[in-house]
């Protein structure tokens, strides 16, 4: 029982890093319709940004603020002059361009900062927490709290602020948008903005579990993908609760599943994806694509 | 373009073509055996995003699934390698049509995340079957040597072999796009219900697109193996996949021709930008990556076919006032 | 008609067109003559490599980096015998297809001399054959596995650092000898590098290994963390614990087996023996008591502060690599193995056909280098490929590594 506990525990923090970057990736579906294949490498780059300063001598919370500014302010420069440019040209080649920048986030990263990984700071106390024999890193919990307290903002500026109402209308409908007054370049920029701006928190999160090099999101982007797709694009809340599950199945799945072993258990967790996906095609909490004729 | 317009083109490539290994050798006709291949794959990409609709970002997992097929017969069978190659096409005709089934159900982003899926288990399952597969080390195989005592060399017959395949591959899918069953595929792409509406059974037409999406990309796949004589599951990361959807967009969506473009994109373009820079050979492979999409947003089939008609149009009365577009497929969202 | 006429002409020119194509295309094949001096004039000698600049792998990119700055280090000086060192290096971001057209471009249109250092299992498992049969040299080349010392069949190819199955083997022994009733857990990255160390060890248990080994398990390079599978280790009840990780999973299976109250008998596999990278980030306590097996010196191991290769290795650096990171290890092993290529260059003396470098190379007798471990030597024979088969183990005393016992002589034991 202790070994169930404790592994559904350990699913649960490395869920947890899965969710920060999903929450990222369906904030800028949500906001402007488009998956960024470059929005891991978008918080790796602001990480070691994070890490300059706080090399430089800054405060770690000073850092922490610092970094999520200039990822805003990143995110919201990227939209409006290196995506704008195709915005309105087919998904495909908005993708290429993401792409495009995936590519070049990471090889800048290593070449300003070589690609020898750097150990990074926790915020959160060293000691582990203990509960009879189960063991609690501190950095986990402090983690999967950060990415609770990241979907209640998400959730309350889309619910119930006028720009997050205007942001959403922009993306799903730009044309109405326009004409009821929205100004919809913007409202994409600042999607773009909102989404470095969390993707920055994943980053700062994952840096102490993971130590910082320039590759530290390409696997970490491509559980996240599962995340989002198995929780929905279209939820946050689905791309936490996909991320948890993510972490706590695969974690499962090689601890019982005893002739698939460790060797398969990516494999395993993804085709539990997509049989979840064959029921429900939108994702856990996604919803329905529904296109009138 | 017209029809006729084409097969002259197509001739004079085919030509060009044939005539190579009279300018070059060795390792450069070893490039350009591999640009053959990744038209075939791209090709295999291009039927199943640019003319049906749906979207892959898994196809180097059916490569993956080619070349091992194609390797396994050689190297446990001893199986001749022409063999291979077809026999290599029919088994992802038949995994490909299986995924595509149960993948019909999904659309867009969804479908493009589940295939995403197969291109990370492939190499893992890859791995787990070490008996057959010679596990993470892979298999080495041996380079086939010209036949009935032909004077060429391996690289020159290795040419042929590939060319020879590619241009029959083209002839089929060229012929494919023209016929009723293209218009269909085009169709559902660009209206599903409307296209259910006239009698198009969606299901039927969607699933054996990416069987033979995935055949076509199982035949490259193939050859690969036979002319780098040597598979592992390290050739066949996510980058492949990557890599494939790359060439399609920047060559062009729903283009026979845009294949080769994109092809000699993907050969050639990262070799280039390792010669600019050595430290950040990347950085520049996604400034070009930026910049093509910039220039030629449909890709570069799209923009050739925008400047054709540009340079058409003086000699067509009475049109003079409309916009042009290019007739380039854009998948909804 | 006119237009069949037209038609037929076409079809007659494109025949002869094709015909002349395929003719040119005959007798191509590459007469690599024996005599001939390839890659080498009065004035330069060149020599080519592959590194993974790109891609996932680009960590060890600045192993190819750190070898052309050495190489500029010799042409400052003079050269080599009075010629320069032409250093010809491409990207293949990892990946065996690129390898092979990059190798090839080197071999067929560059013309270098030599291969050397070319980086990777799987790069360089597809390029074996072709090195081979085109007779160029393929040197020190920067994998851990068993098959490049095999000069029966394929005497072109030759290893440079002790390979991971012997390594596996020396953990082997030091369980065997020290806890007979061990019972081994083992955590592996599921690719060539984990599994070779796995049977290296597997192997030097021998009949004990069934009874021993409690559990194995794996992890991928893309996975975020291996926590779950120390989890389960843990629970296994193992009390020695294999631990066969690049230092990203080194440094979390350190942290979570000191943070769950798991105190195995820890073996580190020498590609995470880092100071800065690995055993700080983890935390010196609970660092303190890993055992490992050495063959060079640490750089970022402060016992060598003073040595004087280890200060030679800091100028260079300093002066040649400024960009290169003074922590990196990977640059410590660079800097070994382009002095080991000079040296074999030199050693050619006038002499630099193919056939004299392999002679050479296979011909290094109790060679050290700057930042070998002391008593490490480089022997060759033409029979035996593997330059470095000794190696040390040492224990971490929570702030350096701490050489015990013999060294481990892989070729003399067998």
């Amino acid at each position: 029982m202790d070994i169930f506990v404790q592994q559904v525990m350990s699913g649960l923090a490395t869920g947890g890093i899965y969710a920060s970057l999903a929450l990222a990736l369906v904030m800028i579906y949500q906001a402007t319709d488009v998956v960024n294949f470059a929005q891991g490498e978008m918080a790796m780059f602001a990480t070691y940004l994070a890490w300059s300063m706080l090399n430089a001598g800054m405060p770690y919370w000073g850092a922490f603020l610092a970094t999520l500014a200039v990822a805003f302010v990143g995110g919201v420069v990227i939209q409006r002059v290196i995506i704008r440019p195709v915005e309105n040209k087919p998904i495909l080649t908005i993708v290429i361009v993401t792409l495009g920048l995936l590519v070049i986030f990471n090889s800048v990263a290593g070449w300003v900062w070589t690609y020898l990984q750097k150990p990074f700071p926790s915020p959160f106390p060293r000691e582990p927490f203990r509960l009879g024999t189960v063991v609690f890193g501190a950095h986990d919990l402090g983690e999967i709290a950060v990415t609770l307290v990241m979907l209640v903002l998400l959730f309350l500026f889309f619910r119930f602020t006028p720009l997050g109402l205007a942001m959403r209308a922009a993306a799903q409908n730009p044309v109405s948008s326009r004409l009821a007054g929205i100004r919809v370049g913007w409202m994409l920029a600042l999607g773009w903005g909102l989404a470095a701006t969390f993707g920055a928190v994943a980053g700062l999160m994952v840096a102490p579990i993971l130590t910082l090099d320039p590759n530290m999101m390409g696997g970490i982007q491509i559980y996240a993908f599962a995340a989002a797709t198995l929780g929905g694009f279209t939820s946050p809340v689905g791309a936490v609760v996909g991320g948890f599950l993510v972490g706590i199945v695969e974690n499962l799945v090689g601890t019982y599943v005893s002739f698939i072993g460790t060797e398969l258990k990516l494999t395993v967790a993804l085709a539990m994806i997509i049989v979840v996906l064959l029921v429900k095609p939108s994702g856990l909490f996604g919803r329905a694509h529904v296109r009138r004729v | 373009m017209s029809r006729r317009a084409s097969v002259v083109l197509a001739i004079v490539v085919i030509v060009a073509a044939v005539g190579l290994p009279a300018f070059t050798s060795g390792f450069r006709l070893f490039q350009f055996t591999q640009v053959c291949i990744y038209a075939i794959a791209l090709m295999g990409l291009n039927l199943l995003t640019g003319y049906n609709g749906q979207f892959s970002l898994g196809h180097g997992a059916f490569y993956a699934v080619g070349a091992y097929a194609s390797a396994i017969m050689m190297d446990r069978w001893a199986v001749p390698y022409g063999w291979t190659i077809p026999a290599a096409g029919l088994v992802c005709l038949v995994v490909g049509f299986l995924f595509g089934r149960p993948a019909l159900r999904l659309e867009g982003l969804y479908l493009a995340l589940a295939t995403f899926s197969l291109a990370l288990a492939v190499p893992q399952i890859l791995k787990y079957f070490e008996h057959w597969t010679g596990g993470s080390q892979g298999l080495v195989l041996s380079k086939p040597k010209a036949p009935w005592g032909l004077p060429l060399s391996e690289d020159a017959w290795l040419y042929y072999v590939t060319l020879f395949v590619t241009i029959i591959m083209f002839v089929i899918a060229a012929n494919l796009v023209r016929s009723r069953v293209g218009r269909a595929l085009m169709a559902i792409r660009d209206n599903h219900i409307a296209a259910e509406t006239m009698g198009v059974n969606n299901a039927l037409f969607k699933s054996v697109t990416f069987g033979v999406s995935a055949a076509y990309t199982g035949v490259a796949g193939a050859l690969s193996a036979v002319a780098i004589a040597y598979v592992a599951p390290d050739s066949f990361n996510v980058f492949l996949s990557v890599t494939l959807l790359i060439g399609v967009v920047i060559g062009g969506l729903g283009s026979i021709w845009g294949n080769v473009l994109g092809a000699l994109f993907i050969q050639f373009v990262p070799n280039w930008a390792q010669d600019i820079s050595k430290a950040a050979p990347w950085a520049i492979f996604g400034i070009f990556l930026i910049g093509f999409m910039y220039v030629m947003p449909y890709g570069i089939a799209g923009a050739l076919r925008l400047l054709w008609i540009r340079a058409v149009r003086p000699r067509v009365t009475g049109q003079g006032g409309e916009a042009v577009s290019p007739q380039v497929p854009s998948p909804s969202r | 008609m006119n237009h069949t006429k037209e038609d037929n002409m076409i079809g007659r020119k494109l025949v002869a067109f094709l015909v002349a194509g395929a003719l040119a295309g005959l007798g191509l094949a590459p007469t690599v003559g024996a005599q001939t001096v390839v890659g080498v004039t009065a004035t330069e000698i060149k020599i080519g490599n592959t590194n993974p600049y790109s891609g996932p792998a680009s960590a060890y990119g600045t192993i190819g980096k750190a070898i052309g700055a050495y190489f500029k280090k010799v042409n400052d000086e003079g050269g080599i015998n009075g010629r320069k060192i032409n250093y010809i290096t491409y990207d293949d971001g990892y990946a065996p297809p690129k390898t092979v057209e990059m190798v090839r471009k080197l071999v067929e249109q560059d013309q270098v001399a030599a291969l050397f250092q070319t980086l990777g299992t799987p790069p360089n498992s597809a390029i074996h054959k072709y090195m081979n049969e085109k007779k160029v040299p393929h040197l020190f080349v920067a994998t851990g596995a068993t098959k490049w010392n095999d000069a029966k069949n394929f005497p072109w190819t030759m290893g440079f650092q002790p390979n991971y199955q012997t390594e596996g083997r020396v953990y082997a022994s030091h369980v065997l000898k020290n806890h007979p009733d061990a019972k081994v857990g083992i955590l592996y990255q599921n690719d060539d590098y984990g599994k070779d160390y796995l049977k290296g060890f597997e192997d030097g248990l021998g009949d004990a290994a069934k009874k021993m080994i409690v559990l194995k398990q794996s992890y991928e390079v893309t996975d975020p963390t291996i926590d779950s599978q120390i989890i389960n280790l843990k629970n296994a009840g193992a009390n020695v614990f294999f631990n066969i990780t690049i230092p990203k999973f080194a440094v979390q299976a350190i942290k979570k087996a000191h943070d769950i109250g798991w105190k195995p008998t820890h073996y580190l596999n020498n590609v995470s023996s880092s100071l800065a990278t690995v055993l700080k980030p983890a935390g010196l306590d609970a660092s303190k008591g890993l055992i490992t097996a050495l063959y060079m010196k640490e750089v970022t191991d402060p016992q060598w502060k003073n040595d004087k290769g280890f200060m030679e290795w800091v100028a260079w650096m300093k002066k040649y690599y400024p960009e290169g990171n003074l922590e990196d290890q990977a640059n410590g092993y660079a800097y070994n193995v382009a002095i080991l290529m000079t040296q074999t260059l030199k050693q050619c003396g006038n002499d630099l056909s193919r056939e004299n470098i392999m002679r050479q190379a296979a011909n290094l007798k109790n060679l050290e280098l700057p930042l070998l471990l002391p008593g490490i030597k480089i022997n060759t024979s033409a029979t035996d490929f593997a330059p470095i088969e000794q190696e040390q183990l040492a224990k971490f005393d929570g702030e350096r590594w701490v050489t015990f016992g013999e060294i481990f002589d892989a070729f003399r034991k067998q």
